[in-house]
């Protein structure tokens, strides 16, 4: 029983989704099955959010190496969550000025907005941007000539790396009769043909391998979500 | 006689010249109407949609420049625009006339935008500004009685179609609604025929979409043959897969974690349970788990949501079971951090510079955060082994994981590493579903390549496959 | 100086690449940009719009790839204001919503004349749903937008009137990071209702899997900061600023390939390096190789 009636409920729904993209009576029942999701993933993060707030604690009180990082999850975790669930200095909404709560939680000038425009945005856009210096590093590292696949791939790395930048105005000059050597029409050939040929490929290749995973799970043959092997 | 003979005939070669200009480039006048005007029910739909279809003379193309489909507003769509009407001249007449009423009012001209009368006395201004509201007042109600008055063009344009086409798709119509429509010809001078009325249509939903039945036909014919492959293996049929070294090398990986003392971390993506990457990498998960388990080696799953982390509890409990090890399954090795995209890696990112794992694991859908993962686990010599379908993210794999699973490969993961009869039939089906797919490829290739040396049979061939049979 | 490059620190090629960055930003460099094939398009894709059309302007990243897509939601927008276009703008991306309030309040309301809400520009704001708000909002935008940023119901908003749903559109502009974005706008909105243009921005490594579309489903792309630059140059030459000068809003893009230019010289010079290490130490390592063979 335990292990039936999930294979089951996630066959049946896996099928319905599948059944309303072609049939237009049952397109209702898809709808009713992804508004199902949407409320069980609300109610998995209380669950989340409980499970970061218990361990956090846990790390604070047995002060484990680091517990002071937990105590500034915690602080930052309850300051945004009070601010924008109370809506502390939220200017209401120009059609219920009389209703404290009728503005939006994250209007310009309360305190959720001032914390993420101020705070939350500029530490997430300096996140992003270490990804310059990683791919700096990465290059340096890993691109090495070893093979015939490798050079290709140096060579291309070389034209598009150069092809995206001013410098592709050096090709500029060259003849009606060498103006595929130019290194933006390269680059433009090189994403248009072999790139994109490429990506199709894989996405072919990824499509059905997403058909046969679907298959497989929803025939219980794979059982992911049941923790049995 | 010969200037009379020429006065006799001037009448009537004027008469015949204007209407060889009229017939043939409309010039004086509108086009001609389209003819044949017929309107029915979409075959084979959702119920929202009619087709409207008409004929023209061929030789009057180069004289318009498309036609125009009309549709007949229902009685509440008739309603509600009568009410805005209302509402608009309402408003536009009281902006005008109180605007009027307060310049006559004062001395001075007024602000349009605060109202502000200027020579009065303080005293007068509250008594002339509301003599002048309630004067506009007046006036706006006026003017919304008269709008009532107007007649309403019941039909709305809907759409245009090129002089060449002769149908129209007409959509977001409601389910079992009686609808009419007019279509006119648009003359190159902006000019408009008369419009030709098409007979009443009601709209059905039908039982199947018709526009998907090539989709349909393909889905259910691919899962067809991988369930034909995985009765076949079931029955006995040995399959050969050819190796995949990242999977190979995840016992190994494993194995060296518990050899160092330091942990093995998965990471299973940053989507949620309804990305089915996302489940293909709790998938391996499980077979992850029942490896670190016997080997007796410390796992970490940290998640970027809820549900996910509840679902890679499951499985993890399941894998010690399944290895034996209940007592060493630790529900705490398996947290949530945090929905946010960078807010998860700079957790993970700082675990792994604190932690140090010997043997890193991303498996799942990932984004921009691929490179900052996989360089940080170079960084401190961890054993990489990655795994997803995002096209974008797998150079830097590629460039940083010591293996990468590229595509499919990550989706035949679990049943490579379980060897099951019924999930290696499974990959089996995959390989002939993309031999179809690329059996289709040189067969479209080739009728377009044909069809461009001027073969109307293969380009009308490549044209069905194009726009028919594909475009779903 | 061998053994030196082949262990070299990482570091090392965090503060190369910090200098990197860093210097032309401080200093920059005076480049020129010659227009691709696929930001003309753009740009014409809306240049050939007749002014008043209406245009769906979605925002679908967050800050962290403001650093690239900034520059051409400004200068799309100031563009689609340029030709008086009706400008509806959404976000598939809760921070998307903020940025769009800036970038109208910085461009739209500060450089392009006779803008008022409601009238011919509104802003939906952002709805949870991802993918599935383009599918819904396709066939009943009302039951996706009850109202619009601020509250109001849509039907007071004048230009709302008669729209019910994004078909009449007869423009896409789709500014995105990722999922949702781009492509969710292609598979939902394009393909099944092909009368609408589109015109899409993205970051670099989105660009490549958008080829596929281009030039059935999408008519126009800018990618990464080289297409935002591009753009830029086309729509400064076109619609120059009050003293028939490039705004400094629209100069961004071009500002930021200063540093775009020396990073790539840097990483293309760390791959050279690294090779030259790699072979050097390849020849050594035959080298002793042979000489061991030669002891025995």
């Amino acid at each position: 029983m335990k292990r039936t009636v999930p294979v089951i409920i996630a066959s049946a729904v896996g099928f319905v989704l599948v059944i309303a993209f072609f049939i237009p009576r049952t397109q209702a029942w898809g709808e009713t099955a992804v508004l199902w999701f949407n409320i069980l993933a609300a109610v998995a993060f209380v669950l989340g959010a409980g499970n970061l707030i218990k361990v956090q604690l846990e790390s604070i009180s047995a002060r484990r190496p680091g517990w002071g990082f937990a105590l500034v999850t915690l602080v930052a975790f309850f300051t945004m969550f009070i601010a924008g669930m109370l809506k502390i200095g939220v200017f209401p909404a120009g059609q219920y000025p009389e209703h404290a709560w009728s503005g939006k939680f994250d209007s310009a000038g309360a305190p959720f907005g001032w914390m993420y425009n101020y705070i939350f945005s500029p530490i997430t856009a300096t996140m992003f941007a270490s990804l310059a210096f990683y791919v700096a590093s990465a290059a340096f590292r890993a691109f090495r000539a070893k093979n015939v696949e490798a050079i290709l791939l140096l060579g291309t790395a070389f034209v598009v790396l150069i092809g995206n930048t001013a410098m592709a105005r050096l090709t500029d000059p060259l003849p009606e009769y060498l103006a595929f050597l130019r290194l933006d029409v390269l680059v433009a050939n090189l994403m248009s043909y072999v790139a994109t040929g490429v990506t199709r490929a894989i996405t072919i290749g990824v499509a059905v391998g997403v058909a046969a995973t679907s298959l497989r799970i929803l025939l219980g043959i794979d059982r992911p979500y049941l923790g049995r092997l | 006689m010969i200037f009379d003979g020429c006065r006799l005939m001037a009448g009537p070669a004027l008469v015949l010249l204007l209407t060889w200009c009229i017939a043939t480039n409309g010039a004086l006048g509108a086009p001609p109407a389209p003819t044949d005007v017929t309107a029915e029910d979409f075959p084979w739909d959702d119920g929202t949609n009619a087709n409207v279809r008409w004929s023209f003379d061929t030789a009057g193309s180069d004289a318009i420049q498309g036609f125009r489909i009309y549709r007949r507003l229902t009685a509440d769509e008739l309603a509600k625009e009568r009410v805005e009407r209302r509402v608009k001249a309402a408003e536009t007449a009281f902006d005008t006339s109180l605007k009027s009423a307060l310049e006559t009012a004062t001395s001075e001209a007024t602000s349009e935008e605060h109202y502000f009368v200027g020579d009065d006395t303080p005293q007068d201004r509250p008594t002339k500004r509301q003599a002048a509201i309630d004067e506009a007042t007046k006036e706006a109600l006026k003017a919304a009685a008269a709008a009532d008055g107007e007649p309403l063009f019941e039909f709305r344009a809907i759409g245009r179609a090129e002089p060449d086409e002769r149908s129209f798709k007409v959509t977001t119509l409601a389910r079992s609604s009686s609808y009419e429509f007019r279509v006119t010809a648009l003359g190159i001078d902006d000019s408009e025929s008369e419009a030709v009325d098409a007979a009443p249509v009601t709209t059905r939903r039908h039982a199947f979409v018709g526009e998907r039945g090539f989709l349909a036909a393909f889905l259910f014919g691919l899962c067809a043959i991988i369930v034909g492959a995985i009765a076949l293996a079931r029955g006995g049929f040995r399959m050969k897969v050819r190796r995949i070294a990242g999977l190979d090398a995840l016992d190994e990986a494993i194995g060296r974690a518990t050899e160092m003392g330091r942990p093995v971390l998965f990471i299973p993506g940053l989507q949620d349970m309804d990305n089915v990457l996302t489940v293909a990498g709790v998938t391996i998960l499980s077979r992850v788990a029942r490896t670190a388990a016997e080997y007796d080696a410390r796992l970490e799953v940290p998640t970027a949501r809820s549900l996910v982390m509840t679902a890679c509890r499951d499985a993890v409990q399941g894998a010690y079971y399944a290895a034996g090890r209940p007592e060493a399954y630790n529900p705490e090795a398996i947290r949530y951090i945090t929905d946010e995209q960078f807010g998860y890696v700079a957790y993970v990112a700082g675990r792994m510079v604190r932690e140090k794992p010997a043997t890193c694991i991303y498996m799942g859908q990932f984004y921009a955060e691929s490179l900052l993962l996989s360089e940080n686990g170079n960084a401190i010599h961890a054993i990489q082994i990655a795994g997803t379908a995002e096209t974008s993210q797998l150079p830097f794999f590629v460039a940083a994981c010591d293996y990468t699973l590229i595509g499919e490969e990550f989706f035949a993961a679990s049943a490579y590493l379980s060897g099951e009869p019924a999930q290696l039939g499974s990959l089996f089906g995959q390989d002939i579903g993309k031999m179809i797919a690329v059996a289709l490829i040189v067969l479209g290739v080739t009728l377009a390549t044909v069809g461009a040396f001027h073969v109307p049979a293969a380009q009308r061939a490549a044209d069905y496959l194009a726009h028919t049979v594909l475009k779903q | 100086m061998l053994q030196y490059l082949s262990t070299l620190d990482r570091r090392v090629v965090f503060l190369l690449m910090g200098l990197a960055v860093a210097i032309p930003i401080l200093f920059p460099l005076p480049l020129s940009y010659k227009p691709s094939v696929l930001a003309q398009q753009a740009f014409d894709a809306i240049e050939t719009l007749p002014p008043g059309s209406n245009v769906v302007f979605s925002f679908d990243y967050d800050p962290a790839a403001s650093g690239e897509l900034q520059p051409m939601a400004n200068a799309l927008m100031y563009h689609c204001g340029q030709r008086k276009h009706n400008l509806y703008f959404m976000a598939l991306w809760a921070p998307g919503a903020a940025i769009c309030s800036d970038t109208i309040d910085g461009i739209l309301l500060k450089r392009c004349e006779g803008y008022e809400y409601g009238q011919n520009y509104v802003e939906l704001g952002y709805q949870a749903g991802l993918a599935g708000v383009i599918k819904i909002a396709v066939t009943d935008l009302r039951q996706q937008f009850k109202t619009d940023k601020y509250g109001t119901p849509l039907d007071q908003i004048p230009m709302m009137k008669g729209i019910q749903n994004l078909q009449p559109m007869d423009l896409l502009v789709s500014v995105s990071a990722g999922d949702p974005g781009s492509k969710e706008w292609v598979q939902l909105f394009v393909t099944p209702f092909p009368a609408t243009k589109m015109v899409t921005g993205t970051t670099g490594v989105q660009s490549v899997s958008l080829y596929t579309y281009i030039p059935n489903q999408i008519d126009g792309m800018l990618g990464a900061i080289k297409g935002a630059a591009e753009y830029e140059t086309i729509v400064n030459a076109k619609y120059p600023g009050p003293d028939g000068k490039p705004l400094p809003e629209l100069q961004e893009g071009q500002r930021r390939m200063g540093p775009q230019l020396t990073a790539h010289l840097l990483m293309v010079t760390l791959i050279a390096v690294g090779n030259v290490v790699y072979f050097m130490q390849r020849k050594a390592s035959r080298r002793s190789g042979h000489a061991r063979g030669a002891a025995r």
